[in-house]
């Protein structure tokens, strides 16, 4: 099965506004993958999630938002990137209700059982890459 | 640009219409905005309209949540009003505990509700 990108934006965050603008993008490429309002609504919040994760937790950060496209199906890919302080425990982490700000910890958690795929790649030190697809239904 | 949150004033009641997209900032003036607000014109309830809302990540929850929380502490009531199918849905399902902050399904109900609560 092939993969094709059929639109790409790389977005920067650098502020919290930042945030907004990553979360608008990809409802708007949500919309051209034509996903209804809760699946719209789910990408949209597990960017917001990420987006907001990268800013408070590496200060800034980049993120790139792309529609693609299987033999089948489309669907929104989101990848983060930043060159934080990176995560200890990923297993922890993604247990859910840890958190090192102060916060509910459910943003990494919860954002995983929004998409259908998901996957992080972070160590302390080496920074934090999260990447998910959520894929328009059939 | 930073918005603001219009927040009118109904009686001892104060309703605050949230728009489309809520950002950080905006938010957490809105919370500081609401609450000084409700102390000087002592108000006695707190309508949050998001029914235009159209996502809620665990960060603006919390705030609309501790919002209604702080007014509960001042002695005013909070009703969190119309908010959108999809984002119970998202907020429910990321497992988001919506506790501490009254809700209604449209702005009708949560005033009656408020009516109710802070009758003397």
């Amino acid at each position: 099965m092939t993969v094709s990108v059929d639109e790409r934006h790389e977005m920067r965050i650098d502020t919290e506004d930042d945030i907004a603008l990553v979360r608008r993008k990809v409802r708007d490429v949500a919309k051209a993958c034509q996903f209804d309002v809760f699946q719209s609504a789910a990408v949209t919040t597990a960017a917001s999630e990420l987006a907001r994760n990268v800013w408070v937790h590496a200060g800034k950060g980049n993120a790139v938002i792309e529609r693609i496209t299987d033999d089948t199906r489309s669907g929104v890919r989101v990848e983060f990137h930043d060159d934080g302080p990176g995560i200890e425990s990923i297993d922890r982490v993604m247990a859910g209700g840890y958190s090192t700000a102060n916060s509910m910890g459910l943003g990494l958690s919860g954002s995983r059982r929004l998409v259908d795929e998901f996957s992080i790649d972070s160590a302390p030190g080496r920074g934090t890459r999260v990447k998910f697809v959520k894929w328009a239904p059939y | 640009m930073t918005g603001t949150i219009p927040i009118l004033r109904i009686g001892r009641t104060l309703l605050a219409t949230v728009q489309t997209d809520l950002r950080d900032n905006v938010a957490n003036a809105f919370q500081q905005d609401a609450l000084s607000a409700l102390e000087k014109g002592g108000m006695s309830g707190l309508v949050i309209d998001i029914s235009g809302l159209e996502a809620v990540d665990t960060y603006v929850a919390r705030v609309l949540v501790d919002t209604g929380r702080m007014a509960r502490l001042m002695g005013a009531a909070t009703v969190l009003v119309g908010m959108r199918p999809e984002i119970a849905a998202t907020l429910v399902r990321m497992g988001y505990p919506m506790e501490g902050v009254d809700t209604a399904l449209n702005l009708e109900e949560g005033l009656e509700r408020l009516r109710l609560q802070t009758r003397t």
